[in-house]
Formats: C-alpha cells, sequence, structure tokens
C-alpha cells in the first residue's frame, strides 16, 4: 500500500512525523493495518424539554431530560488507506459517530482507536494524525481566509510560509481565484467556504481525514471537484478518508467500502457493488430501502 | 519543532487571532471604547460636586473596574464567543494542550485590558484635573499584576458555565459580573451595602484591589502598608487559577459527554 505513495507524515511538523513513525512502527509489531477500530461503541444523547410543565419547568434553566440514542453497539473497522463511506439518513448517527474518533465526544461505552491509540485515553496523541472537514465550514467570519488558514496552521504546528504555499495550492487546484485570500470569510460563497475548510483540513497532512459532509451545500462542478480531489490525495498519499454523506452517488462514485448507518447502527457494510448485488438492487438508495424497510427521504 | 516550542506558538496563535478579530471588528471596538470613557466621564462628574478626592475615588474605580471586567469577560467569554462563530470544535479537537488554548486566551485578556485602560486613563486626564502627585505607581502596577490572577481565575471558572449550559451558561456568566460589580465597591464603600450582602463582599478579590489601588494612588501608601491585602489577593489568585483550570478540565468533559460542544448543543 505504501508502495510509490508518499506518506503524509513526510510533509507533517516534527513532532507529528515522530508521533506516526511510532504509530506504524507499532502498528507493524502488532500487524495491524487499522486506522479506525470501533468496538461496541454506544453514545447517548440528553435533549431537554424546556418551557415543558415538568418538574421546575417554570424557571428559565431548567427542563426534563429526554434520552436519545445516537450511536448504537457499533462496530467498524476501517483499514488503512481506504476511502470508506458511512451513509444514512439526517438522524442516523453519522456525525456522532465523526465526532467520537474526533475526540470531541466521549463514548458511553465501548472503545474507539486511530492507529491503534485510544481516543479517550490517547487523545493528544490522536488530534495530532487527525482532522476534519464539517458540514458547517467553522469558521470566524469576519477575519480573512487567510487570517483563518494561519491561525489552523499556528494550532497544527506548520510554519507560516509552508502553510501559505500548500494552501495557496490547493486552493488553485479548487480554481480559487487568488485575491480571495484576504476577503472577509463572510464574503466568500458557501462553496468557496468548503474549499476553505477542505484546504485548511489537507495542509495539515493528516494521515486520518474525516469528511463530514463535506460537499453538502456545494454546487455540482465544485461537489465533482471536491470528489476529484479526494481521490487524488489517496492516489498520492498514504491517507485514509473516513466520508460521511447522505449523497449515495458520492457514496458509490469514491468509496471503497461503505456502511449504511440507521438509528445509530449498521445494517450493511461492503463495497458499492457487492451491497447492490447482495440485494439485487441498482443503488445505494435500494440497498438501504431493502434493509430498513423504509424508503431514503422517510427520516 | 519541539513540543514546548509548538505549545507557545499555538498560544501565540490564540493572541494573534484575538486582535486579527479586533481589528475586523474595529467599528464596534470603538464603540465600546467609546461608552466605556463617556461612562467613567460621567461617574467623574458625580464626584466633582463632592470634591477632589471623590472624583479620584470614582475614576479609579472605573477605571479598575474596566480593566478587571475584561479579563474577566475575555477569559469567561472564551467558550461563548467561539461557540457563536461555530469554531468551537474546531479549536477543542487541535492538538494543542487545554493549558495553551486558555494561557493565550489570558495573555490576550491581560495586553488589551491594558490598552483599553491607558487610552482610558488618557481620554480621563483630558476632562479631570487628577492630581496624582502622592500616588505610588510602582505599588499600583504590583496590585493590578497580582489581582489580575484572581480574575483569570474567576474568568475560567466562569468559562465553563457555557460549556455546561450554552446559553443559559452565558447568561449566568454575566449575571456573576453584575453582582461582582454590586459587592466590590467600586464606586461605593462596601460599609454602605446592606449587612446580609457584605459577607459576599469579603469574599470578592475586587474588593480587596479597589481597596488597595486607593490606597496606592489616593494615599501613596507603600507596599508594605498593604501587605495583608496584597497577600489575600496573591492567595486568592495562585488558588483560583489551578481551580479554574482543573474546574474547565471537568467542564470539558462534561460537556464531551453530554454533547455540549456543538453549536446547536
Amino acid at each position: 500500500m505504501t508502495g510509490e505513495k508518499t506518506n503524509l507524515a513526510v510533509g507533517a511538523s516534527e513532532p507529528t512525523a515522530f508521533l506516526l513513525l511510532g504509530v506504524f512502527k507499532l502498528r507493524e509489531k502488532k500487524g495491524m493495518d487499522l486506522a479506525i477500530k470501533c468496538k461496541g461503541i454506544t453514545k447517548f444523547f440528553y435533549e431537554t424539554n424546556s418551557g415543558g410543565k415538568s418538574k421546575g419547568g417554570f424557571l428559565p434553566w431548567s427542563g426534563r431530560n429526554s434520552k436519545l440514542t445516537a450511536v448504537d453497539s457499533l462496530n467498524l473497522e476501517v483499514n488503512r488507506g481506504e476511502i470508506f463511506g458511512i451513509v444514512g439518513p439526517n438522524g442516523s448517527g453519522k456525525s456522532t459517530l465523526v465526532r467520537l474518533i474526533s475526540t470531541l465526544l466521549l463514548p458511553d461505552r465501548g472503545q474507539i482507536e486511530v492507529f491503534g491509540l485510544d481516543v479517550v485515553k490517547q487523545k493528544s496523541q490522536v488530534r495530532k494524525l487527525i482532522n476534519r472537514v464539517s458540514v458547517d465550514a467553522a469558521f470566524f467570519k469576519k477575519l480573512s481566509c487567510w487570517e483563518n488558514l494561519s491561525y489552523a496552521a499556528r494550532l497544527y504546528g506548520v510554519p507560516i510560509k509552508e502553510a501559505k504555499r500548500r494552501a495557496t495550492e490547493i486552493l488553485q487546484r479548487f480554481g480559487f481565484q487568488e485575491g480571495k485570500i484576504t476577503q472577509p470569510m463572510e464574503n466568500l460563497s458557501r462553496g468557496m467556504q468548503q474549499m476553505v475548510a477542505i484546504a485548511r483540513a489537507f495542509f495539515t497532512s493528516p494521515v486520518l481525514l474525516l469528511l463530514d459532509e463535506p460537499t453538502t451545500g456545494l454546487d455540482p462542478k465544485s461537489k465533482r471537484e471536491v470528489q476529484e480531489f479526494i481521490l487524488r490525495v489517496r492516489e498520492s498519499h498514504d491517507s485514509t478518508v473516513l466520508l460521511t454523506t447522505h449523497d449515495m452517488d458520492e457514496a458509490e462514485k469514491i468509496c471503497d467500502r461503505v456502511a449504511i448507518i440507521d438509528r445509530g447502527r449498521i445494517v450493511a457494510l461492503d463495497t458499492p457493488k457487492n451491497l447492490k448485488f447482495m440485494v439485487k438492487g441498482e443503488s445505494l438508495e435500494d440497498v438501504f430501502m431493502e434493509l430498513t424497510g423504509k424508503s431514503w427521504e422517510e427520516d | 519543532m519541539s513540543p514546548l516550542a509548538s505549545e507557545l506558538k499555538a498560544c501565540y496563535g490564540f493572541v494573534e487571532r484575538n486582535f486579527n478579530l479586533v481589528r475586523r471588528y474595529l467599528g464596534w471596538e470603538i464603540v465600546f471604547l467609546v461608552y466605556n470613557i463617556v461612562n467613567a466621564l460621567t461617574i467623574g462628574f458625580i464626584g466633582v460636586t463632592q470634591g477632589k478626592e471623590k472624583v479620584l475615588y470614582l475614576v479609579v474605580g472605573a477605571m479598575l473596574w474596566g480593566f478587571l471586567s475584561i479579563l474577566f469577560h475575555e477569559v469567561s467569554e472564551s467558550v461563548s464567543w467561539e461557540r457563536w462563530e461555530g469554531t468551537i470544535e474546531y479549536t477543542f479537537m487541535a492538538p494543542v494542550h487545554r493549558f495553551t488554548h486558555l494561557g493565550g486566551m489570558c495573555i490576550y485578556a491581560i495586553i488589551y485590558g491594558i490598552i483599553r485602560t491607558v487610552v482610558l486613563l488618557l481620554a480621563v486626564a483630558l476632562f479631570f484635573n487628577l492630581s496624582l502627585q502622592n500616588a505610588n505607581f510602582p505599588a499600583a502596577l504590583i496590585i493590578l499584576v497580582v489581582s489580575s490572577l484572581s480574575f483569570i481565575g474567576l474568568g475560567l471558572m466562569a468559562a465553563i458555565l457555557p460549556l455546561m449550559s450554552p446559553e443559559k451558561g452565558s447568561q449566568a456568566t454575566h449575571i456573576f459580573q453584575a453582582v461582582l460589580l454590586l459587592i466590590s465597591g467600586v464606586y461605593y464603600e462596601i460599609s454602605v451595602l446592606p449587612k446580609w450582602i457584605r459577607p459576599l463582599s469579603a469574599i470578592s478579590p475586587a474588593t480587596y484591589t479597589l481597596r488597595a489601588m486607593r490606597a496606592a494612588l489616593l494615599e501613596g501608601k507603600p507596599l508594605g502598608q498593604m501587605k495583608g491585602t496584597l497577600l489575600v489577593l496573591l492567595v486568592v489568585g495562585l488558588m483560583l487559577i489551578p481551580l479554574g483550570l482543573l474546574v474547565f478540565h471537568l467542564a470539558e468533559i462534561y460537556a464531551k459527554r453530554r454533547g455540549k460542544l456543538k453549536r446547536s448543543g
């Protein structure tokens, strides 16, 4: 797998490169080739029903909680170098799973490992290996594109000059006009903001890239460019991509394997081709309908 | 790059980011500054009818409260602000120690607070003939530094409230700040407060800061004569900062358990 590909550790900052070296050596020793391993992951949320006539409901800072299972005893293994898709309707637990892997949530049950590192106990080391693009481009809207990128560079230990070179290179591939880099983020279109978010994630050279609906809200052309870029990254770098989407075509087009998730549980996992073959369907939507008994739009 | 150098650069990143935000929100910065200046002047003019000393008493209160409330506000609002911008998850998943993150916020708050206070002082000096010939400025500076510790510690503890409850936490932070203003003797002696509220004044670090600062600026008292007050401030500050960091750490764990980090959480 590593063959002719460039290990992203080469482009990573020194502490990250050392960490990666250690992680890869450990993995070789153990014979592991897993980027992500989720074992029995469960995550509950408690939603406040404020304004109800529950105990203390009249007070502004109170309300009754109801329990919601976002991820339910989920087991998952993602191989190194894979583009792994998680598809499911809104509220199926895709983003919660990404947040759990990216150390932003703590699981209530189970264990997650990223390259053999526990995301709860070894979160600092895990954070050096990953980056995430979320559905809503998370930026300081008044700051310029470059000010946001330089902030990211400082956090990830990427030298400013190097960050500028890498970011410019990535943005140019998307056809991003150079002059826009000094514009406040709020002046950029949603698609452009998402391109900057992707550039921001890529220039930190993550070994595991978590893409949480990265193409939502993009026009067809930008969407295609992002998808091609993800494929190019995999071709040229030794990186693993976990992609969540509710766009079945996208998953089919770029993912090596796909897990279909519904109500926090994986209902099927295989290559897109095998999944369709399994239910004798023509699309992943058919697979979802066959396995869950629901239409894609229901949820 | 060594891990320490990497953390220092990240710390600088927070300071730089915040000053970039100040630049981008310059219009609002000017509005807040003008409001602060006018507020201090209005309070100062109330004292004009009661003698020069009273003017200085009130102006010192206004300026010191301005500085301390900037410290408290900037640190305590660090979570709310990022949540509002939608960047909180990005910052929290960055490979940066939380101490570095909060340290950067505190350094920014101190520098920003000093700049705002100096501008306020210059503006106030244009309107009032402040007689500061007896003032002990080195002592005042030391008091300012020591009392900053307490307010940073309080700010860290207040910053957890929005982590625990996104909107209501932020509301509670403002109430806390308002109560500090009421009980700490910013514009009056705490002896004028009702007896039942005075125990709260005794536990507010701002009470000791104001008392010591007025003694240094109005009476020119040497540090030696204020060592009791300074010691209280120092001990409280040295206790509050690690306590604030610990509480923040626990609140972060709680927020990650309950899914409170995300914007709509």
